[in-house]
C-alpha cells in the first residue's frame, strides 16, 4: 500500500507518452525499444538497439539499393484479374493497392548500382503478403527475359509468404515459369542474385528464390519451406530456435552470406564488379 | 464394398451389399431349396448398380474427387509401372546423402522402347506408408529424381513421371537438407532437360512437391485426380480458420482435372473406369499406356531437341492469367 502511489501517480495534467504526435517515435517489433522515427528511418528500419531488421516496402528498398533516380519501372501495366472467381479476391487486391500504392506485389525495372546497369525486382510484403500470382510470376519472367535480351544481370529481393492461393493452380505454375526463366539466365551466363528478406517461404523459396547464382540474406529473416508450426505438428520433434531463419539456411548451405541491411548495396556493387558486370559475352 | 466408404459412395455400397447377400452361399442354398431363381433379381440389381455408379461418379464434387484421389485402394506409381512397362529395374539413392523411398524410379521398357520412369509412391499399409513417408518426398527424393532424369538425358531415353503426393515433406529433416532448393532445382533443370518428358498425375498433385516431378512436354491427369497449390484443408484453415470447410475450399481452388485443362495447365484428361481407377487398375493402366505412346509419338516428330526445349519453355511461359493495360487505359486509371 505504501508504495502503490508510485505506480498510480499520474504525470502532470493529462499528458502521457501517447500525446507525443504520431510519427515521432515507434517501437521495435522485437525488443520493444522506443525509437525515434527519424533515427529508425535513417537506419533503414533496423532497430538501433537490437539490430532487428523490420520489413521494407519495395520503394524503400529501392531507395537504399540503387543509384538515386536511376530506377525505371517495367511491366507496371500488367495487372491481376480474378481467374477463379475466388472468394473476396478482388476486394483483397483493391485493399492491397490502396494500402501500398502499388499495382502488384512486386516492382520490377532497370536501375544502376554504382553506375552499373542491372535489372532489379523487389517484392512488397505489404501487398497480400508478397504472394506470387500470375502477375508476380509474369513480371519476374519478363524481368529475367529483359536481362537476357539486354545482357544485364538480374537482382531480385524476395519478401513473400509463397504462392497466391487465390489464383490456385495458376499460382503454382508461376513457380515453374520463373524457375524456367532462371534456367535461361543460367544458360546464357547472366548473373542472377537473390537477396532473401523477411519472410521468404513456400512456393517462392522453393522456386526462383533458391536459384540465384549468389544468394544473400538479411539476418533474422524467416526463410523456409513450410511454416514452423507445420513442421512441429508433423513430427513432434523439438525444432532448433533458429529453425527456418536465414541463419538456419546459411548453416545448411543454402545461403552464401548473411549481410546487414546497410551492407547489401556495397555487396551487390562488388559482385557486379567481380562478375565483370554480370554478363559473359563470350557464351 | 468393405472398409472405408465415402458418403458419396453410400448409395453404391447399399446396392453392392444387396447383391453380395443374394450371391452368398446361404441365400443360394435357400433359394435352391425353395426353388427360387435369384439370377434375374441379381441381374436387375447389377443394372441398378451401374446406373447408380454412373450417376454418382459423373457428378462428383471437387471435394469428393479429392477423397477419391486419396483413396487407400487407388493404384500407386508402382502398380502402374508393373502394369504398363516391362523389365522395370529400380535404381536407388541420390548419390549425395540418402535414398528416399517416397520417390521410385528406374529404366524400363515401354512397348520395346527403353524409357526412364520416375513416380511418387505412397504406401499400402502402415509400415510401408511410414517407410515412404506417405509419399511426401524430402530433398533426397527430388535429387534422386534429378539424377535419373539426367541419366535419361545422357542415354536418350524419354522420361516418364507419375505424380501422386499430398506435398513435399515439411519437417526438420526436409529443411536441413534443403527441400526447397531440391524442388527449385528440379523445376529449372527439368525445364532444360534434353529429352522428352511426359507427366501423368495419377492421384494427388499436391503443391510444390507435385510440381517437382511435373515439368514436362505433355501433362495428363487421370479423371479423378487433383492438382492444387494448397490442400483444401490448408486453404480452409487460412480462409476460415476451419479445416472442416475443406469441401468449400476444394471448390474454390479449382483443383479438378477439368479445371486444370480449362486453364491450360494440362493437355488432356484420361478417363477412369467407372467408379475410379481402383476398381479396375488394368483398364486404367491400358488407358495410360495408350496415352503415353501417343504423346511420345508426337514428341518424336519434333525436328530437334532445341525445339523441344523451346516449346517446353513457351508452354510454361503461357501459364497465368492477367490483364495487360494499354498506355491509354493506364493514363485514365491513374488519372
Amino acid at each position: 500500500m505504501v508504495r502503490s502511489g508510485w505506480f498510480s501517480r499520474k504525470p502532470n495534467g493529462n499528458k502521457s507518452s501517447t500525446d507525443i504526435p504520431a510519427g515521432i517515435v515507434t517501437k521495435c517489433q522485437r525488443c520493444n525499444e522506443i525509437l525515434f522515427v527519424r533515427d529508425f528511418e535513417r537506419n533503414s528500419k533496423v532497430c538501433t538497439k537490437c539490430g532487428f531488421h523490420h520489413k521494407l516496402s519495395a520503394y524503400e528498398r529501392l531507395e537504399i539499393t540503387v543509384d538515386e533516380g536511376s530506377f525505371q519501372p517495367l511491366n507496371e501495366h500488367i495487372i491481376s484479374r480474378d481467374p477463379l472467381n475466388f472468394i473476396e479476391y478482388p476486394a483483397k487486391l483493391e485493399k492491397a493497392q490502396t494500402n501500398t500504392k502499388l499495382t502488384e506485389a512486386i516492382v520490377t525495372g532497370t536501375a544502376f548500382i554504382d553506375n552499373k546497369p542491372v535489372v532489379i525486382g523487389v517484392s512488397d510484403f505489404g501487398y497480400m503478403g508478397g504472394s506470387m500470382g500470375s502477375v508476380v510470376g509474369e513480371r519476374i519472367s519478363r524481368a529475367m527475359e529483359y536481362g537476357l535480351a539486354h545482357r544485364l544481370p538480374v537482382i531480385l529481393f524476395t519478401a513473400s509468404g509463397g504462392a497466391r492461393m487465390q489464383e490456385g493452380l495458376l499460382s503454382l505454375m508461376q513457380m515453374a515459369k520463373t524457375s524456367a526463366s532462371a534456367g535461361k539466365l543460367r544458360n546464357e551466363g547472366i548473373l542472377y542474385v537473390c537477396v532473401l528478406t523477411d519472410p521468404t517461404t513456400g512456393g517462392v523459396y522453393a522456386s526462383y528464390a533458391c536459384l540465384g547464382d549468389v544468394i544473400l540474406a538479411e539476418p533474422g529473416a524467416v526463410v523456409g519451406f513450410a511454416g514452423r508450426r507445420v513442421g512441429n505438428q508433423d513430427t513432434g520433434v523439438n525444432l532448433p530456435d533458429n529453425f527456418q531463419t536465414s541463419e538456419f539456411q546459411a548453416e545448411h548451405g543454402m545461403v552464401d552470406r548473411i549481410l546487414q541491411r546497410k551492407e547489401i548495396r556495397p555487396a551487390l556493387a562488388l559482385l557486379l564488379k567481380l562478375f565483370d558486370g554480370g554478363r559473359h559475352n563470350d557464351r | 464394398m468393405i472398409g472405408d466408404v465415402f458418403d458419396f459412395e453410400k448409395p453404391i455400397a447399399e446396392v453392392e451389399t444387396l447383391i453380395q447377400e443374394l450371391k452368398s452361399p446361404q441365400r443360394r442354398e435357400e433359394a435352391l431349396r425353395e426353388g427360387i431363381d435369384l439370377s434375374a433379381k441379381i441381374a436387375e440389381l447389377e443394372e441398378e448398380l451401374h446406373r447408380v455408379m454412373v450417376r454418382v461418379y459423373k457428378n462428383l464434387s471437387p471435394w469428393e474427387k479429392t477423397q477419391l484421389a486419396r483413396h487407400k485402394d487407388r493404384p500407386y506409381s508402382l502398380d502402374y509401372i508393373r502394369l504398363i512397362f516391362d523389365d522395370f529395374f529400380e535404381l536407388n539413392g541420390d548419390r549425395l546423402a540418402a535414398n528416399d523411398e517416397a520417390i521410385v524410379g528406374g529404366p524400363a521398357i515401354l512397348e520395346s522402347r527403353p524409357v526412364m520412369v520416375i513416380g511418387q509412391q505412397k504406401g499400402r499399409d502402415i509400415k510401408e506408408r511410414q517407410r515412404r513417408n506417405f509419399g511426401s518426398a524430402h530433398a533426397e527424393g527430388f535429387r534422386k529424381a534429378l539424377r535419373l532424369a539426367r541419366m535419361a538425358e545422357r542415354f536418350h531415353m524419354p522420361l516418364i513421371t507419375m505424380v501422386d503426393t499430398a506435398g513435399a515433406a515439411a519437417d526438420l529433416h526436409a529443411e536441413e537438407l534443403g527441400v526447397s532448393e531440391a524442388i527449385a532445382h528440379n523445376l529449372r533443370e527439368f525445364s532444360l532437360l534434353k529429352t522428352p518428358i511426359i507427366v501423368t498425375i495419377i492421384g494427388e498433385g499436391g503443391s510444390g512437391g507435385a510440381l517437382g516431378l511435373a515439368i514436362g512436354d505433355h501433362v495428363s491427369m487421370l479423371e479423378h485426380s487433383i492438382y492444387s497449390v494448397i490442400s483444401p484443408e490448408g486453404c480452409a484453415a487460412i480462409l476460415w480458420h476451419d479445416k472442416s470447410r475443406a469441401s468449400d475450399a476444394a471448390k474454390s481452388l479449382c483443383l479438378t482435372a477439368s479445371n486444370a485443362l480449362s486453364i491450360g495447365v494440362i493437355d488432356n484428361i484420361l478417363p477412369e473406369p467407372l467408379g475410379g481407377a481402383h476398381r479396375d487398375p488394368v483398364t486404367m493402366a491400358e488407358t495410360i499406356k495408350t496415352s503415353l505412346l501417343s504423346s511420345l509419338n508426337k514428341l518424336d516428330s519434333l525436328p530437334s531437341v532445341d525445339i523441344l526445349i523451346e516449346t517446353r519453355y513457351q508452354r510454361l511461359r503461357r501459364m497465368g492469367e492477367y490483364v495487360e493495360r494499354t498506355p491509354s487505359e493506364e493514363d485514365s486509371n491513374d488519372g
